[in-house]
Protein backbone atom coordinates (compact mmCIF):
# COMPACT_ATOMS: atom_id res chain seq x y z
CA UNK A 1 0.00 0.00 0.00
CA UNK A 2 1.78 3.48 -0.84
CA UNK A 3 1.54 6.16 1.72
CA UNK A 4 -1.46 7.95 -0.10
CA UNK A 5 -3.17 4.95 0.30
CA UNK A 6 -2.49 3.99 4.09
CA UNK A 7 -3.29 7.65 4.78
CA UNK A 8 -6.71 7.46 3.00
CA UNK A 9 -7.56 3.73 4.31
CA UNK A 10 -7.01 5.75 8.08
CA UNK A 11 -8.65 8.76 7.59
CA UNK A 12 -11.92 7.19 5.89
CA UNK A 13 -13.43 4.95 8.71
CA UNK A 14 -12.76 7.80 11.45
CA UNK A 15 -14.50 10.24 9.35
CA UNK A 16 -17.53 7.43 8.60
CA UNK A 17 -17.56 6.17 12.50
CA UNK A 18 -18.03 10.14 13.57
CA UNK A 19 -20.89 10.98 10.85
CA UNK A 20 -22.62 7.72 11.81
CA UNK A 21 -22.32 8.19 15.48
CA UNK A 22 -23.06 11.68 15.27
CA UNK A 23 -26.36 10.70 13.67
CA UNK A 24 -26.73 8.06 16.63
CA UNK A 25 -26.53 10.57 18.75
CA UNK A 26 -29.35 13.18 17.31
CA UNK A 27 -31.37 9.38 16.97
CA UNK A 28 -31.24 9.57 20.96
CA UNK A 29 -31.36 12.45 21.47
CA UNK A 30 -34.74 13.59 19.50
CA UNK A 31 -36.15 9.86 20.24
CA UNK A 32 -36.28 10.70 24.12
CA UNK A 33 -39.23 12.67 25.23
CA UNK A 34 -37.79 13.78 28.05
CA UNK A 35 -34.60 14.80 26.71
CA UNK A 36 -35.90 16.89 23.43
CA UNK A 37 -38.11 18.62 26.23
CA UNK A 38 -36.15 19.73 29.42
CA UNK A 39 -33.32 20.49 26.71
CA UNK A 40 -34.87 21.88 24.10
CA UNK A 41 -38.19 23.14 24.53
CA UNK A 42 -38.03 24.06 28.29
CA UNK A 43 -35.59 27.34 27.69
CA UNK A 44 -38.13 28.24 24.73
CA UNK A 45 -41.03 28.37 27.37
CA UNK A 46 -39.45 30.01 29.50
CA UNK A 47 -38.76 33.18 27.14
CA UNK A 48 -42.37 33.42 25.97
CA UNK A 49 -43.90 33.01 29.42
CA UNK A 50 -40.74 35.68 30.97
CA UNK A 51 -41.24 38.03 28.27
CA UNK A 52 -44.85 38.73 28.47
CA UNK A 53 -44.68 39.56 32.12
CA UNK A 54 -41.96 41.79 31.92
CA UNK A 55 -42.73 45.47 30.77
CA UNK A 56 -40.42 48.76 30.58
CA UNK A 57 -36.65 48.79 30.03
CA UNK A 58 -34.00 45.92 31.03
CA UNK A 59 -30.65 47.21 30.24
CA UNK A 60 -32.17 49.82 27.96
CA UNK A 61 -33.43 47.99 25.64
CA UNK A 62 -36.95 46.17 25.82
CA UNK A 63 -36.91 43.14 27.61
CA UNK A 64 -37.99 40.86 24.90
CA UNK A 65 -34.24 41.41 24.21
CA UNK A 66 -32.50 41.31 27.01
CA UNK A 67 -34.23 38.33 27.79
CA UNK A 68 -33.58 36.64 24.76
CA UNK A 69 -30.14 37.38 25.85
CA UNK A 70 -30.25 35.70 28.99
CA UNK A 71 -32.05 32.66 27.41
CA UNK A 72 -29.36 32.18 24.82
CA UNK A 73 -27.28 31.85 28.19
CA UNK A 74 -29.95 29.33 30.06
CA UNK A 75 -30.51 27.55 27.22
CA UNK A 76 -26.28 26.93 26.95
CA UNK A 77 -25.87 25.74 30.62
CA UNK A 78 -28.81 23.96 30.51
CA UNK A 79 -27.93 21.92 27.19
CA UNK A 80 -24.27 21.62 27.03
CA UNK A 81 -23.57 21.65 31.25
CA UNK A 82 -27.01 19.94 32.33
CA UNK A 83 -27.94 17.63 29.37
CA UNK A 84 -24.33 16.56 29.08
CA UNK A 85 -24.00 16.11 32.21
CA UNK A 86 -27.52 13.74 33.04
CA UNK A 87 -26.67 11.68 29.49
CA UNK A 88 -23.05 10.75 30.46
CA UNK A 89 -24.18 9.71 34.10
CA UNK A 90 -27.03 8.05 32.79
CA UNK A 91 -24.75 6.00 29.90
CA UNK A 92 -22.24 5.19 32.25
CA UNK A 93 -24.22 4.04 35.06
CA UNK A 94 -26.38 1.80 32.61
CA UNK A 95 -22.85 0.49 31.15
CA UNK A 96 -23.68 1.70 28.15
CA UNK A 97 -19.79 3.97 27.73
CA UNK A 98 -18.13 0.78 28.77
CA UNK A 99 -20.49 -1.07 26.23
CA UNK A 100 -19.36 1.03 23.60
CA UNK A 101 -15.61 0.50 23.95
CA UNK A 102 -15.21 -2.76 23.54
CA UNK A 103 -16.69 -1.75 19.63
CA UNK A 104 -13.58 -0.64 17.01
CA UNK A 105 -15.43 3.19 17.71
CA UNK A 106 -12.60 5.07 18.84
CA UNK A 107 -13.20 7.24 22.39
CA UNK A 108 -11.83 10.19 21.01
CA UNK A 109 -14.90 9.76 17.96
CA UNK A 110 -17.20 9.11 20.65
CA UNK A 111 -16.56 12.46 22.22
CA UNK A 112 -16.49 14.50 19.87
CA UNK A 113 -19.41 13.03 17.89
CA UNK A 114 -21.26 14.24 21.42
CA UNK A 115 -20.20 17.21 21.84
CA UNK A 116 -20.94 18.17 18.39
CA UNK A 117 -24.35 16.44 18.66
CA UNK A 118 -24.86 19.04 21.97
CA UNK A 119 -23.63 21.97 19.94
CA UNK A 120 -26.14 21.35 17.13
CA UNK A 121 -28.88 21.26 19.75
CA UNK A 122 -28.04 24.18 21.06
CA UNK A 123 -27.77 25.87 18.17
CA UNK A 124 -30.75 24.97 17.18
CA UNK A 125 -32.60 26.39 20.05
CA UNK A 126 -30.50 29.64 19.60
CA UNK A 127 -32.05 29.55 16.20
CA UNK A 128 -35.71 28.78 17.10
CA UNK A 129 -35.11 31.21 20.04
CA UNK A 130 -34.77 34.17 17.96
CA UNK A 131 -37.18 33.17 15.70
CA UNK A 132 -39.64 33.19 18.64
CA UNK A 133 -38.52 36.44 19.66
CA UNK A 134 -38.98 38.08 16.08
CA UNK A 135 -42.30 36.22 15.69
CA UNK A 136 -43.82 37.54 18.84
CA UNK A 137 -41.82 40.31 20.55
CA UNK A 138 -40.20 42.13 17.00
CA UNK A 139 -36.69 41.51 18.60
CA UNK A 140 -34.21 42.32 16.19
CA UNK A 141 -31.95 39.49 14.57
CA UNK A 142 -28.10 39.75 15.70
CA UNK A 143 -26.18 42.30 13.38
CA UNK A 144 -23.42 40.21 13.61
CA UNK A 145 -23.69 36.53 13.17
CA UNK A 146 -20.20 35.19 12.83
CA UNK A 147 -19.73 36.82 16.58
CA UNK A 148 -22.65 35.37 17.58
CA UNK A 149 -21.40 32.27 16.57
CA UNK A 150 -18.49 32.31 17.79
CA UNK A 151 -19.74 33.32 21.21
CA UNK A 152 -22.20 29.77 20.85
CA UNK A 153 -19.57 27.84 19.99
CA UNK A 154 -17.04 28.91 22.90
CA UNK A 155 -20.30 29.07 25.46
CA UNK A 156 -20.89 25.42 25.14
CA UNK A 157 -17.33 24.25 24.70
CA UNK A 158 -16.90 25.44 28.23
CA UNK A 159 -20.08 24.41 29.15
CA UNK A 160 -19.82 21.27 27.95
CA UNK A 161 -16.36 20.96 29.65
CA UNK A 162 -17.66 21.65 33.09
CA UNK A 163 -20.71 19.07 32.33
CA UNK A 164 -18.12 16.25 31.60
CA UNK A 165 -16.43 17.35 34.88
CA UNK A 166 -20.00 17.27 37.08
CA UNK A 167 -21.00 13.70 35.40
CA UNK A 168 -17.33 12.81 37.14
CA UNK A 169 -18.61 13.52 40.37
CA UNK A 170 -21.91 12.20 40.04
CA UNK A 171 -22.28 8.76 41.23
CA UNK A 172 -25.59 7.51 40.19
CA UNK A 173 -28.01 8.14 37.56
CA UNK A 174 -31.21 8.39 39.87
CA UNK A 175 -29.75 11.30 41.69
CA UNK A 176 -28.12 13.01 38.33
CA UNK A 177 -30.79 15.59 37.34
CA UNK A 178 -31.05 16.68 40.92
CA UNK A 179 -27.71 17.55 41.79
CA UNK A 180 -27.49 19.05 38.08
CA UNK A 181 -30.37 21.20 38.67
CA UNK A 182 -29.69 22.22 42.16
CA UNK A 183 -26.55 23.80 40.73
CA UNK A 184 -27.77 25.06 37.22
CA UNK A 185 -31.12 26.94 38.51
CA UNK A 186 -29.80 29.15 41.38
CA UNK A 187 -26.58 29.53 38.91
CA UNK A 188 -29.67 30.98 36.68
CA UNK A 189 -31.01 32.89 38.71
CA UNK A 190 -27.69 34.63 39.88
CA UNK A 191 -26.54 35.47 36.87
CA UNK A 192 -29.55 37.24 35.39
CA UNK A 193 -30.38 34.38 32.91
CA UNK A 194 -34.20 35.67 34.06
CA UNK A 195 -33.74 38.82 34.27
CA UNK A 196 -31.57 41.74 36.16
CA UNK A 197 -29.69 40.73 39.20
CA UNK A 198 -28.67 44.28 40.21
CA UNK A 199 -31.85 44.66 42.99
CA UNK A 200 -30.10 41.41 44.32
CA UNK A 201 -28.60 41.38 48.32
CA UNK A 202 -25.04 42.37 47.79
CA UNK A 203 -23.94 38.31 48.29
CA UNK A 204 -25.89 37.09 46.05
CA UNK A 205 -24.63 39.24 43.62
CA UNK A 206 -21.06 38.34 44.85
CA UNK A 207 -21.77 34.73 44.27
CA UNK A 208 -23.03 35.08 40.70
CA UNK A 209 -20.06 37.36 40.02
CA UNK A 210 -17.91 34.25 40.46
CA UNK A 211 -20.00 31.58 38.06
CA UNK A 212 -19.36 31.00 34.28
CA UNK A 213 -22.74 31.62 33.33
CA UNK A 214 -22.35 35.71 34.77
CA UNK A 215 -19.46 35.84 31.89
CA UNK A 216 -21.26 33.91 28.70
CA UNK A 217 -24.35 36.10 29.52
CA UNK A 218 -22.01 39.36 29.16
CA UNK A 219 -20.62 38.05 26.36
CA UNK A 220 -24.37 37.70 24.50
CA UNK A 221 -25.31 40.86 25.96
CA UNK A 222 -22.52 42.71 24.22
CA UNK A 223 -22.85 40.46 20.81
CA UNK A 224 -26.66 40.80 20.62
CA UNK A 225 -27.22 43.69 22.45
CA UNK A 226 -24.63 46.01 22.08
CA UNK A 227 -23.68 44.89 18.30
CA UNK A 228 -19.97 44.53 19.48
CA UNK A 229 -17.69 41.59 18.58
CA UNK A 230 -16.58 38.91 20.90
CA UNK A 231 -13.81 39.69 21.14
CA UNK A 232 -14.46 43.14 22.81
CA UNK A 233 -14.88 41.45 25.84
CA UNK A 234 -11.32 39.83 27.22
CA UNK A 235 -12.66 39.53 30.65
CA UNK A 236 -15.26 37.69 30.16
CA UNK A 237 -13.85 35.27 27.33
CA UNK A 238 -10.86 34.95 29.97
CA UNK A 239 -13.27 34.19 32.85
CA UNK A 240 -15.20 31.51 30.75
CA UNK A 241 -11.85 29.92 29.51
CA UNK A 242 -10.80 29.42 32.91
CA UNK A 243 -13.69 27.62 33.79
CA UNK A 244 -12.99 25.51 30.84
CA UNK A 245 -10.12 24.65 31.28
CA UNK A 246 -10.54 24.04 34.94
CA UNK A 247 -13.11 21.59 33.84
CA UNK A 248 -11.57 20.11 31.41
CA UNK A 249 -8.63 19.63 33.90
CA UNK A 250 -11.22 17.48 36.31
CA UNK A 251 -12.73 15.84 33.61
CA UNK A 252 -9.37 14.59 32.13
CA UNK A 253 -8.36 13.41 36.04
CA UNK A 254 -11.64 12.14 37.49
CA UNK A 255 -13.78 11.38 34.51
CA UNK A 256 -14.38 6.93 34.34
CA UNK A 257 -16.04 4.81 31.85
CA UNK A 258 -17.31 2.64 33.93
CA UNK A 259 -20.13 2.12 36.48
CA UNK A 260 -19.47 2.45 40.15
CA UNK A 261 -20.10 -0.27 41.90
CA UNK A 262 -19.17 -2.38 39.62
CA UNK B 1 -4.27 -21.15 16.60
CA UNK B 2 -5.19 -20.93 19.88
CA UNK B 3 -8.06 -18.34 20.16
CA UNK B 4 -7.37 -17.06 24.01
CA UNK B 5 -4.13 -18.25 26.15
CA UNK B 6 -3.81 -17.33 29.57
CA UNK B 7 -0.49 -17.84 31.92
CA UNK B 8 0.13 -16.94 35.38
CA UNK B 9 -2.04 -14.46 35.35
CA UNK B 10 -2.74 -12.05 38.37
CA UNK B 11 -4.68 -8.99 39.27
CA UNK B 12 -5.18 -7.61 42.37
CA UNK B 13 -7.62 -4.18 43.93
CA UNK B 14 -6.10 -3.11 47.00
CA UNK B 15 -5.37 -6.27 49.64
CA UNK B 16 -7.81 -8.37 47.93
CA UNK B 17 -5.62 -10.87 45.15
CA UNK B 18 -9.07 -10.97 42.98
CA UNK B 19 -6.78 -13.78 40.58
CA UNK B 20 -3.88 -15.65 41.73
CA UNK B 21 -2.12 -17.10 38.77
CA UNK B 22 -4.99 -18.67 36.30
CA UNK B 23 -3.75 -20.60 33.36
CA UNK B 24 -5.49 -21.77 30.75
CA UNK B 25 -5.48 -22.15 26.59
CA UNK B 26 -9.06 -21.99 24.14
CA UNK B 27 -9.16 -23.23 21.07
CA UNK B 28 -10.78 -21.39 17.97
CA UNK B 29 -14.01 -22.54 17.87
CA UNK B 30 -14.58 -24.00 21.48
CA UNK B 31 -17.49 -23.12 23.88
CA UNK B 32 -14.98 -22.58 27.23
CA UNK B 33 -16.95 -22.53 30.80
CA UNK B 34 -15.71 -20.57 33.26
CA UNK B 35 -17.32 -21.70 36.37
CA UNK B 36 -17.36 -20.19 39.90
CA UNK B 37 -19.06 -19.13 42.65
CA UNK B 38 -19.57 -15.03 42.99
CA UNK B 39 -16.02 -13.66 43.82
CA UNK B 40 -14.58 -16.23 42.28
CA UNK B 41 -12.35 -14.10 39.68
CA UNK B 42 -14.85 -15.01 36.56
CA UNK B 43 -15.27 -11.16 35.90
CA UNK B 44 -12.10 -10.08 36.79
CA UNK B 45 -10.45 -12.75 34.33
CA UNK B 46 -13.00 -12.20 31.58
CA UNK B 47 -12.61 -8.11 31.80
CA UNK B 48 -8.69 -8.83 30.93
CA UNK B 49 -8.90 -10.33 27.83
CA UNK B 50 -11.64 -8.17 27.05
CA UNK B 51 -9.06 -4.97 27.36
CA UNK B 52 -10.80 -3.26 30.13
CA UNK B 53 -8.56 -4.25 32.76
CA UNK B 54 -4.78 -4.57 33.17
CA UNK B 55 -3.31 -7.18 34.85
CA UNK B 56 -0.34 -7.13 37.50
CA UNK B 57 1.13 -9.99 35.95
CA UNK B 58 1.28 -13.20 33.87
CA UNK B 59 1.23 -13.54 29.80
CA UNK B 60 -2.52 -12.80 27.99
CA UNK B 61 -3.03 -13.30 24.03
CA UNK B 62 -6.14 -13.34 22.26
CA UNK B 63 -6.60 -13.50 18.93
CA UNK B 64 -2.85 -12.77 18.85
CA UNK B 65 -3.45 -9.16 20.42
CA UNK B 66 -2.25 -8.44 23.84
CA UNK B 67 -5.25 -7.00 25.01
CA UNK B 68 -3.84 -4.30 26.85
CA UNK B 69 -2.09 -3.20 23.21
CA UNK B 70 -4.69 -4.70 20.89
CA UNK B 71 -3.40 -4.85 16.98
CA UNK B 72 -6.28 -2.52 15.49
CA UNK B 73 -8.65 -4.90 14.42
CA UNK B 74 -8.92 -6.84 17.44
CA UNK B 75 -12.40 -5.01 18.58
CA UNK B 76 -13.43 -5.84 14.99
CA UNK B 77 -13.16 -9.38 16.03
CA UNK B 78 -14.58 -9.70 19.67
CA UNK B 79 -18.50 -9.24 20.29
CA UNK B 80 -18.66 -8.90 24.34
CA UNK B 81 -21.77 -9.46 26.30
CA UNK B 82 -21.50 -7.55 29.77
CA UNK B 83 -23.40 -8.82 33.10
CA UNK B 84 -25.02 -6.05 33.24
CA UNK B 85 -25.95 -2.96 30.75
CA UNK B 86 -28.76 -1.58 29.65
CA UNK B 87 -29.20 0.42 25.76
CA UNK B 88 -31.08 2.99 24.82
CA UNK B 89 -34.52 2.72 26.04
CA UNK B 90 -36.09 4.75 23.35
CA UNK B 91 -34.97 3.24 20.15
CA UNK B 92 -36.18 0.44 18.49
CA UNK B 93 -34.22 -3.02 18.14
CA UNK B 94 -33.24 -2.52 14.67
CA UNK B 95 -32.20 0.71 15.26
CA UNK B 96 -30.18 -0.42 18.02
CA UNK B 97 -28.60 -2.89 15.89
CA UNK B 98 -27.99 -0.45 13.12
CA UNK B 99 -26.10 1.91 15.13
CA UNK B 100 -23.79 -0.95 16.47
CA UNK B 101 -23.47 -2.44 13.16
CA UNK B 102 -21.51 0.68 11.80
CA UNK B 103 -18.83 0.46 14.53
CA UNK B 104 -17.59 -2.22 12.01
CA UNK B 105 -15.95 -2.30 9.24
CA UNK B 106 -17.66 -5.51 7.97
CA UNK B 107 -20.49 -6.16 9.86
CA UNK B 108 -23.04 -8.70 9.55
CA UNK B 109 -26.46 -7.79 8.26
CA UNK B 110 -28.52 -6.14 10.65
CA UNK B 111 -31.98 -7.84 9.95
CA UNK B 112 -29.95 -11.48 10.00
CA UNK B 113 -28.29 -10.53 13.20
CA UNK B 114 -32.12 -9.70 14.70
CA UNK B 115 -33.31 -13.27 13.22
CA UNK B 116 -30.37 -14.76 15.20
CA UNK B 117 -31.32 -13.75 18.56
CA UNK B 118 -34.74 -14.32 17.31
CA UNK B 119 -36.32 -11.18 17.99
CA UNK B 120 -37.63 -10.53 14.26
CA UNK B 121 -41.30 -9.80 15.66
CA UNK B 122 -39.26 -7.62 18.25
CA UNK B 123 -37.27 -5.34 15.46
CA UNK B 124 -39.48 -2.60 15.46
CA UNK B 125 -40.56 -2.33 19.17
CA UNK B 126 -38.48 -0.17 21.48
CA UNK B 127 -36.24 -1.21 23.70
CA UNK B 128 -38.12 0.01 27.08
CA UNK B 129 -40.87 -2.65 25.96
CA UNK B 130 -38.97 -5.65 25.67
CA UNK B 131 -39.08 -8.19 28.71
CA UNK B 132 -35.78 -9.26 30.72
CA UNK B 133 -35.04 -11.94 28.44
CA UNK B 134 -36.09 -10.18 25.28
CA UNK B 135 -33.18 -7.64 26.66
CA UNK B 136 -30.64 -9.83 27.07
CA UNK B 137 -31.06 -11.01 23.19
CA UNK B 138 -30.80 -8.16 22.39
CA UNK B 139 -27.64 -7.77 24.10
CA UNK B 140 -26.32 -11.12 22.50
CA UNK B 141 -27.43 -9.63 18.92
CA UNK B 142 -25.18 -6.16 19.26
CA UNK B 143 -22.57 -8.21 20.04
CA UNK B 144 -22.78 -10.83 17.02
CA UNK B 145 -23.82 -8.06 14.71
CA UNK B 146 -20.04 -6.86 13.93
CA UNK B 147 -19.95 -10.55 13.28
CA UNK B 148 -16.94 -11.17 15.72
CA UNK B 149 -14.56 -14.41 15.99
CA UNK B 150 -14.84 -14.34 19.62
CA UNK B 151 -17.83 -13.89 21.94
CA UNK B 152 -17.19 -13.19 25.54
CA UNK B 153 -20.55 -13.90 27.48
CA UNK B 154 -20.55 -12.71 31.29
CA UNK B 155 -22.85 -15.10 33.08
CA UNK B 156 -25.64 -14.59 29.81
CA UNK B 157 -28.66 -15.75 31.33
CA UNK B 158 -28.69 -14.78 35.23
CA UNK B 159 -32.18 -13.68 36.53
CA UNK B 160 -33.81 -15.95 33.02
CA UNK B 161 -37.17 -18.12 33.68
CA UNK B 162 -36.54 -21.92 32.70
CA UNK B 163 -37.87 -21.00 29.16
CA UNK B 164 -35.89 -18.14 28.49
CA UNK B 165 -32.55 -19.92 29.61
CA UNK B 166 -33.34 -22.74 27.14
CA UNK B 167 -33.87 -20.35 24.67
CA UNK B 168 -30.73 -18.54 25.52
CA UNK B 169 -28.97 -21.77 25.37
CA UNK B 170 -30.10 -22.58 22.12
CA UNK B 171 -28.78 -19.12 20.70
CA UNK B 172 -25.10 -19.97 22.44
CA UNK B 173 -25.63 -23.42 21.05
CA UNK B 174 -25.61 -21.99 17.39
CA UNK B 175 -22.97 -19.64 17.83
CA UNK B 176 -20.81 -23.21 18.15
CA UNK B 177 -22.56 -23.90 14.63
CA UNK B 178 -21.43 -20.75 13.18
CA UNK B 179 -17.86 -21.48 14.33
CA UNK B 180 -17.06 -18.75 16.88
CA UNK B 181 -15.09 -19.23 19.74
CA UNK B 182 -17.37 -18.83 23.09
CA UNK B 183 -15.92 -17.78 26.31
CA UNK B 184 -18.99 -18.29 28.78
CA UNK B 185 -18.78 -17.44 32.42
CA UNK B 186 -21.44 -18.76 34.72
CA UNK B 187 -22.62 -19.59 38.37
CA UNK B 188 -24.41 -21.97 37.07
CA UNK B 189 -23.39 -25.66 37.02
CA UNK B 190 -26.44 -27.02 34.32
CA UNK B 191 -25.27 -24.26 32.03
CA UNK B 192 -21.23 -24.79 32.02
CA UNK B 193 -22.43 -28.71 31.46
CA UNK B 194 -24.99 -28.14 29.07
CA UNK B 195 -23.01 -25.53 26.91
CA UNK B 196 -19.03 -26.24 27.34
CA UNK B 197 -16.80 -28.29 25.62
CA UNK B 198 -14.38 -27.87 28.24
CA UNK B 199 -14.84 -26.07 31.83
CA UNK B 200 -12.39 -24.01 34.12
CA UNK B 201 -13.61 -24.73 37.52
CA UNK B 202 -12.50 -20.87 39.53
CA UNK B 203 -12.31 -20.81 42.99
CA UNK B 204 -10.91 -17.91 45.17
CA UNK B 205 -9.07 -16.61 41.72
CA UNK B 206 -7.72 -20.29 41.33
CA UNK B 207 -8.18 -22.49 38.48
CA UNK B 208 -8.96 -25.94 40.32
CA UNK B 209 -9.79 -28.21 37.61
CA UNK B 210 -10.11 -27.84 34.34
CA UNK B 211 -11.48 -30.61 31.60
CA UNK B 212 -15.00 -31.63 29.37
CA UNK B 213 -18.05 -31.81 31.66
CA UNK B 214 -17.67 -35.50 31.08
CA UNK B 215 -14.21 -35.39 32.67
CA UNK B 216 -14.63 -33.85 35.34
CA UNK B 217 -17.60 -35.88 36.11
CA UNK B 218 -16.06 -39.56 35.81
CA UNK B 219 -12.55 -38.65 37.01
CA UNK B 220 -13.59 -36.81 40.61
CA UNK B 221 -16.01 -38.83 42.87
CA UNK B 222 -17.45 -42.16 43.05
CA UNK B 223 -20.73 -43.10 41.64
CA UNK B 224 -23.71 -43.82 43.68
CA UNK B 225 -25.59 -46.72 43.69
CA UNK B 226 -29.00 -46.64 46.19
CA UNK B 227 -31.65 -49.37 46.84
CA UNK B 228 -34.24 -50.19 49.21
CA UNK B 229 -33.76 -53.42 51.65
CA UNK B 230 -36.27 -53.78 54.38
CA UNK B 231 -37.62 -50.72 53.74
CA UNK B 232 -34.10 -48.84 54.19
CA UNK B 233 -32.48 -46.96 52.01
CA UNK B 234 -28.84 -48.22 51.33
CA UNK B 235 -25.97 -46.45 49.44
CA UNK B 236 -22.98 -47.53 48.22
CA UNK B 237 -20.69 -44.96 46.98
CA UNK B 238 -17.79 -47.16 44.78
CA UNK B 239 -14.77 -46.53 42.20
CA UNK B 240 -15.68 -49.77 40.62
CA UNK B 241 -19.50 -49.47 39.88
CA UNK B 242 -19.45 -52.66 37.17
CA UNK B 243 -18.06 -54.69 39.80
CA UNK B 244 -20.06 -53.71 42.48
CA UNK B 245 -23.05 -53.65 40.79
CA UNK B 246 -23.11 -57.24 39.16
CA UNK B 247 -22.47 -58.31 42.89
CA UNK B 248 -25.48 -56.73 44.14
CA UNK B 249 -27.42 -57.93 41.56
CA UNK B 250 -26.43 -61.56 41.45
CA UNK B 251 -26.84 -62.19 45.14
CA UNK B 252 -30.07 -60.74 44.68
CA UNK B 253 -31.46 -62.84 41.93
CA UNK B 254 -29.91 -65.75 43.85
CA UNK B 255 -32.07 -64.92 46.36
CA UNK B 256 -34.61 -64.25 44.01
CA UNK B 257 -35.12 -60.65 45.52
CA UNK B 258 -35.69 -57.55 43.51
CA UNK B 259 -34.06 -54.54 44.37
CA UNK B 260 -35.90 -52.09 44.94
CA UNK B 261 -36.07 -48.52 43.59
CA UNK B 262 -32.22 -49.92 42.51
CA UNK B 263 -30.65 -46.22 40.49
CA UNK B 264 -26.87 -45.68 39.63
CA UNK B 265 -25.84 -42.65 39.13
CA UNK B 266 -22.92 -40.49 38.46
CA UNK B 267 -21.86 -37.66 40.32
CA UNK B 268 -23.57 -34.45 38.79
CA UNK B 269 -21.12 -31.89 37.92
CA UNK B 270 -22.79 -29.78 40.80
CA UNK B 271 -21.33 -32.34 43.29
CA UNK B 272 -18.35 -32.13 41.49
CA UNK B 273 -18.28 -28.66 41.56
CA UNK B 274 -19.37 -28.44 45.53
CA UNK B 275 -16.66 -31.17 46.20
CA UNK B 276 -13.98 -28.98 44.91
CA UNK B 277 -14.67 -25.95 46.43
CA UNK B 278 -14.79 -28.35 49.62
CA UNK B 279 -11.26 -29.57 48.74
CA UNK B 280 -9.79 -25.81 48.39
CA UNK B 281 -11.84 -25.04 51.67
CA UNK B 282 -9.81 -27.73 53.45
CA UNK B 283 -6.50 -27.03 51.65
CA UNK B 284 -6.57 -23.50 53.36
CA UNK B 285 -6.74 -25.01 56.49
CA UNK B 286 -3.89 -27.06 56.36
CA UNK B 287 -0.20 -25.04 57.48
Amino acid sequence: MSAEAIRIAGRRPTRRLFVHQLRSEQLVFWRSREAAFFIFLFPLLLYVLLASVYSGKIYGVPPAEALLAGLVGYGCANTAFAGLAIQLVIRRENGILKRLRSTPLPPATYVGALLISTLIVFALQTIVLFGIGRAFYSTPFPSDIGSLVATIVIGAAAFAALGTATASVIRSAEGSSAVVNFILLPMAFLTGSFGPTRHYPAFLRAIGDVLPLKYFIELVNAVYLHGQGFWTQPGALAVLGAWGVAGLAFTAFKFRWEPHGS
Amino acid sequence: MHAIEVSGLRKAYGNLEAVRGVDFTIEEGEVFGLLGPNGAGKTTTVEILEGYRRRDAGEVRVLGSDPERPEPDFRERIGVVLQQSQLWPNLTVRETHAIFAGYYRAPRNVEEAIALVGLQDKANARVKTLSGGQKRRLDLGIALVGDPDLVFLDEPTTGFDPQARRAAWDMIRSLRALGKTVLLTTHYLDEAEQLSDRVAVLREGQIVRVGTPAELTTTDLQTEIRYRQDGEEVLVRTDEPTRVLAELTSAAVARGEELEGLQVRRPSLEEVYLALTAEADAAEVEP
